[in-house]
C-alpha cells in the first residue's frame, strides 16, 4: 500500500511537472490544501494567459504561503498549486479538469483561460462540483449558464456592456464636440469574440446615430492589415473601432500609424491594456482607447501592482490581470469562511460581499459580478479606466490627437 | 497600383518564411514541421538583441544565420540522418522525417518557451511611413521585402552558378543519379537543410520588426510555408518566390477589393486551383 502510495505520488509528480512544471510549496504540518490550475502555456492564447492569467496564480500562491497558508477551520494549511497546459485546446481543458479531480483530488480548481475554455469546462465543473469562478469568460449568456450550471460566477463583465460603454463613451465625446462627426469605421477579427461583440455593437450605434461608414471582418490570425486600415481610412471615419484579439490589435495599430489615420478616437480591444502594448507604441499610444481598464491610483491597485512585479518581474495588465487575482481573493476568503466543503462554498459566494484589489466584489441572482470596467485609455503612459459599471475612479476621455512620434 | 504594390510587399514576407523549408523539404528530403519554430526563435533572437543593447534586426542577422546553420545541422546529423539512412524510399523518408520534426516542433516550442516564456514579444522597428507614389507603407515590411529580395537572388545565383549550388539542384531533380556522378549526397542533404534553417531564422528576425510572435505561433507559419512551397513547386527557388508573390497580391486583392474576411478563403481557392490543374507546382516536374 504504502509503495504504491509513493509510485503514484512520483507518477503525479513526474507528470504535472511535464504538463508544465508544478509549482509545489511544501507544507509540513498539515496537508496542503490542493489547488488545481489549467490554462494555456501553448497555442493561440498562451500569449493573453502568460500576462493575465499564470502569473497571479503564482503571486497568490506566493502570498498565502509567506503568510502561513489559510485558515480552515482554525488549522493552518499552506497552498499547492498543480498546473496544466491545455494547449488552448477546448477538449484538453476538459480532460485536464478531470484529471484534477479524479486523480489529483484537487480541493478547488481555478477557472480556466478565455470565454470558450471557460464554457468548455463548465459541464465538468458542475459534474464534480467545483465552483467556477470564472474571469477572462465574457458573453451574454451569463443567465442561460447560470441556470444550467449554478456553480459558474462570472467576473469581468458581459459583451453587451462593453459594446454599450463603447457606443456610450463615444456619444458623450460627440455630445461634448470631441467627435466632429458621427462617422464610424468597425472592424472585427471573425473569431466568437470579435463577432459577437461587432453584432452588439452595430446596432447600438444606428441607435445612438451614429452611422456605420466600413465595417468588416479579418481572420484569426492576418498578417497583413494595411488593407483594412487602408479602405477604413478611405472611408474617412471620425472614429476606428476594432474588436480585436490580441496579435491584430498590434497589427491594426502599427498600421494605423503608418497609414496615419486621422480619427479622433482610436479603439482596440482585447490586448490595449497590456503593458508590453504601451511600451511597443510610447507616445503613440497617447489616447487609444481599448477593452478594460482600471483605476491606476487606488492604493489596492497600487500595492498589487508592486506585488506582482517584484513577484513575477512582470507589469499586471490594467484590466483582465487585477480581475484574476480579484478571484483568487474571493476564493481564499470564500475558504477561510466556510472551510474545504465545495458546496458550502459556492453557496457562500452567491451570499457574501468580498474585499479585492478591485473594491468589493458580490455576486447578483445570476452569479454576475455586476460592477466591473469597461473601456480604459493610454493616458499620459497609464492605461486608465474611462468608462465601468459600478467602480470607483474613473478618469475622463480624451480626443485622441494624431500619433505623434 | 497601390494594391499591387502591397501584396508584393506582402509576397516578400511570405517568401521569407517559405524560402526555407523549400531548401529542406526540395534538397535534403525532409518535410520539416518545425520549420515555424525556427522562425519564431529567430524572431526572438531579433526582439532580444533589440531589447537587450538597441542592436538593428538588420544586424542580428549575421548572428542569428550561423546559429541557425550549426543548430539545423546538428538536427540533421542527430535525428535526420538515422531516418534517411533507414528510409528504403523516398516516401518512408518523407513520412518519418514528418512524424520526427512533428515531434521536433513540440520539443521546440517547449523550449521557447520555458528559455522565453510565452509572453508575446514584440517591438516597434522602423515602424515608420515611407511614401511611394501618393502611399503610405511601412517602413520595416519594405526593409524586410528588401531583405527577402537579397535572400532570394543570392540563392539563386548560388545554385545556378556555383558548383555547390549546382550539386544541391542534381540531389533535388534526381537524388540517385546524382550520387553516380560523385556528389556526396548525404553531406550536401546536411548542408542544405542546414541553410534552410539559417534562411528561415534569418527571415523570422526580419519578419519580426513588424509582427507580433509569441512561443507558440510557429505553426502558422509552416502551414503557410507548405502551401507555399507546394504551390510553386518542390525544390524550385523560382517557383517559392512566384507562389509567394502571388499569393500576397491575390490575398492583398481580394480584402481590398472584396472583403478582408475572404482572404483565408482565397489563399486554398489557388491553392486548389493549381493543384487541380498542375499538381506539380508551377515549376516543379512532373514526377516520371
Amino acid at each position: 500500500m504504502k509503495r504504491r502510495t509513493t509510485l503514484k505520488m512520483t507518477a503525479a509528480l513526474a507528470l504535472s511537472s511535464m504538463f508544465g512544471g508544478a509549482a509545489l510549496a511544501g507544507s509540513h504540518s498539515a496537508d496542503p490544501i490542493v489547488i488545481g490550475a489549467v490554462a494555456p502555456k501553448t497555442g493561440p492564447l498562451a500569449g493573453g494567459a502568460a500576462v493575465t492569467h499564470w502569473p497571479n496564480i503564482r503571486l497568490w500562491a506566493e502570498q498565502v504561503n509567506a503568510r502561513g497558508g489559510l485558515n480552515v477551520d482554525g488549522t493552518m494549511r499552506m497552498v499547492e498549486i498543480i498546473e496544466y497546459d491545455d494547449q488552448t485546446n477546448p477538449g484538453e481543458t476538459i480532460k485536464a479538469v478531470q484529471r484534477l479531480a479524479t486523480q489529483d483530488e484537487a480541493d478547488f480548481i481555478i477557472a480556466p483561460f478565455a470565454t470558450g475554455l471557460n464554457i468548455a469546462a463548465a459541464p465538468i465543473f458542475a459534474r464534480y462540483g467545483y465552483p467556477q469562478i470564472s474571469v477572462s469568460n465574457i458573453t451574454d449568456q451569463v443567465e442561460d449558464l447560470a441556470s444550467k450550471f449554478p456553480n459558474m460566477f462570472f467576473t469581468l463583465g458581459s459583451t453587451s456592456a462593453f459594446a454599450s460603454d463603447v457606443v456610450r463613451i463615444l456619444s458623450e465625446m460627440r455630445d461634448a464636440g470631441q467627435l466632429t462627426g458621427n462617422r464610424i469605421a468597425m472592424v472585427n477579427v471573425a473569431d466568437a469574440f470579435g463577432i459577437e461583440l461587432a453584432a452588439a455593437a452595430r446596432p447600438l450605434f444606428k441607435e445612438a446615430g451614429f452611422e456605420i461608414v466600413y465595417d468588416t471582418s479579418y481572420p484569426l490570425g492576418t498578417q497583413d492589415l494595411s488593407p483594412v486600415v487602408k479602405a477604413a481610412k478611405d472611408a474617412a471615419p471620425n472614429a476606428f473601432v476594432a474588436w480585436s484579439y490580441p496579435p491584430d490589435t498590434f497589427g491594426l495599430t502599427e498600421q494605423a500609424i503608418i497609414e496615419d489615420l486621422q480619427v479622433e478616437a482610436y479603439y482596440t480591444a482585447v490586448a490595449t491594456c497590456f503593458p508590453a502594448f504601451g511600451a511597443r507604441f510610447g507616445a503613440q499610444a497617447e489616447g487609444i482607447l481599448g477593452a478594460g481598464g482600471v483605476n491606476p491610483d487606488s492604493e489596492a491597485f497600487k500595492e498589487y501592482a508592486a506585488a506582482h512585479e517584484a513577484a513575477t518581474g512582470a507589469k499586471p495588465d490594467y484590466w483582465a490581470s487585477a480581475t484574476t487575482y480579484a478571484s483568487l481573493q474571493i476564493l481564499e476568503q470564500a475558504i477561510e469562511a466556510v472551510g474545504l466543503d465545495r458546496e458550502a462554498v459556492s453557496a457562500h459566494l452567491k451570499e457574501a460581499t468580498f474585499t479585492t484589489v478591485l473594491g468589493d466584489i458580490s455576486f447578483n441572482e445570476n452569479n454576475f459580478n455586476e460592477a466591473f470596467w469597461t473601456v480604459g485609455q493610454w493616458q499620459d503612459g497609464v492605461f486608465r479606466g474611462v468608462a465601468e459599471t459600478g467602480r470607483e475612479g474613473a478618469s475622463s476621455v480624451r480626443v485622441k490627437s494624431g500619433w505623434g512620434s | 497600383m497601390d494594391i499591387f504594390l502591397t501584396g508584393l510587399l506582402l509576397g516578400g514576407t511570405y517568401a521569407l518564411i517559405a524560402m526555407g523549408l523549400n531548401l529542406q523539404y526540395g534538397v535534403a528530403r525532409i518535410m520539416n514541421l518545425a520549420n515555424g519554430e525556427m522562425l519564431v526563435a529567430g524572431g526572438f533572437c531579433a526582439f532580444w538583441f533589440y531589447t537587450a543593447g538597441q542592436v538593428s534586426p538588420f544586424l542580428t542577422v549575421a548572428i542569428v544565420a550561423p546559429l541557425a546553420f550549426a543548430a539545423n545541422w546538428l538536427i540533421y546529423q542527430v535525428m535526420l540522418r538515422p531516418l534517411v539512412k533507414r528510409a528504403k524510399t523516398r516516401g518512408q523518408l518523407e513520412s518519418d522525417s514528418i512524424l520526427a520534426t512533428f515531434g521536433l516542433s513540440f520539443v521546440a516550442v517547449g523550449l521557447m518557451l520555458a528559455v522565453f516564456g510565452g509572453d508575446y514579444f514584440n517591438y516597434s522597428y522602423l515602424s515608420r511611413p515611407v511614401t511611394f507614389a501618393g502611399e503610405n507603407y511601412g517602413l520595416n515590411r519594405v526593409a524586410a521585402f528588401c531583405g527577402a529580395v537579397v535572400i532570394c537572388g543570392l540563392l539563386y545565383l548560388w545554385l545556378n552558378q556555383s558548383r555547390a549550388g549546382l550539386s544541391m539542384r542534381a540531389i533535388a531533380t534526381a537524388p540517385a543519379s546524382a550520387r553516380l556522378v560523385g556528389i556526396s549526397v548525404g553531406h550536401l542533404a546536411a548542408i542544405a537543410f542546414a541553410l534552410g534553417g539559417a534562411v528561415t531564422a534569418t527571415g523570422g528576425a526580419l519578419i519580426s520588426t513588424f509582427l507580433t510572435l509569441d512561443a507558440s505561433t510557429g505553426v502558422m507559419f509552416t502551414l503557410k510555408a507548405l502551401i507555399i512551397v507546394i504551390m510553386g513547386g518542390v525544390g524550385d527557388v523560382r517557383g517559392t518566390i512566384v507562389a509567394a508573390l502571388l499569393l500576397g497580391v491575390v490575398e492583398t486583392l481580394v480584402a481590398s477589393l472584396i472583403d478582408p474576411g475572404l482572404t483565408l478563403a482565397a489563399a486554398y481557392t489557388l491553392f486548389i486551383l493549381i493543384l487541380l490543374f498542375r499538381p506539380q507546382g508551377l515549376f516543379g516536374r512532373r514526377q516520371t
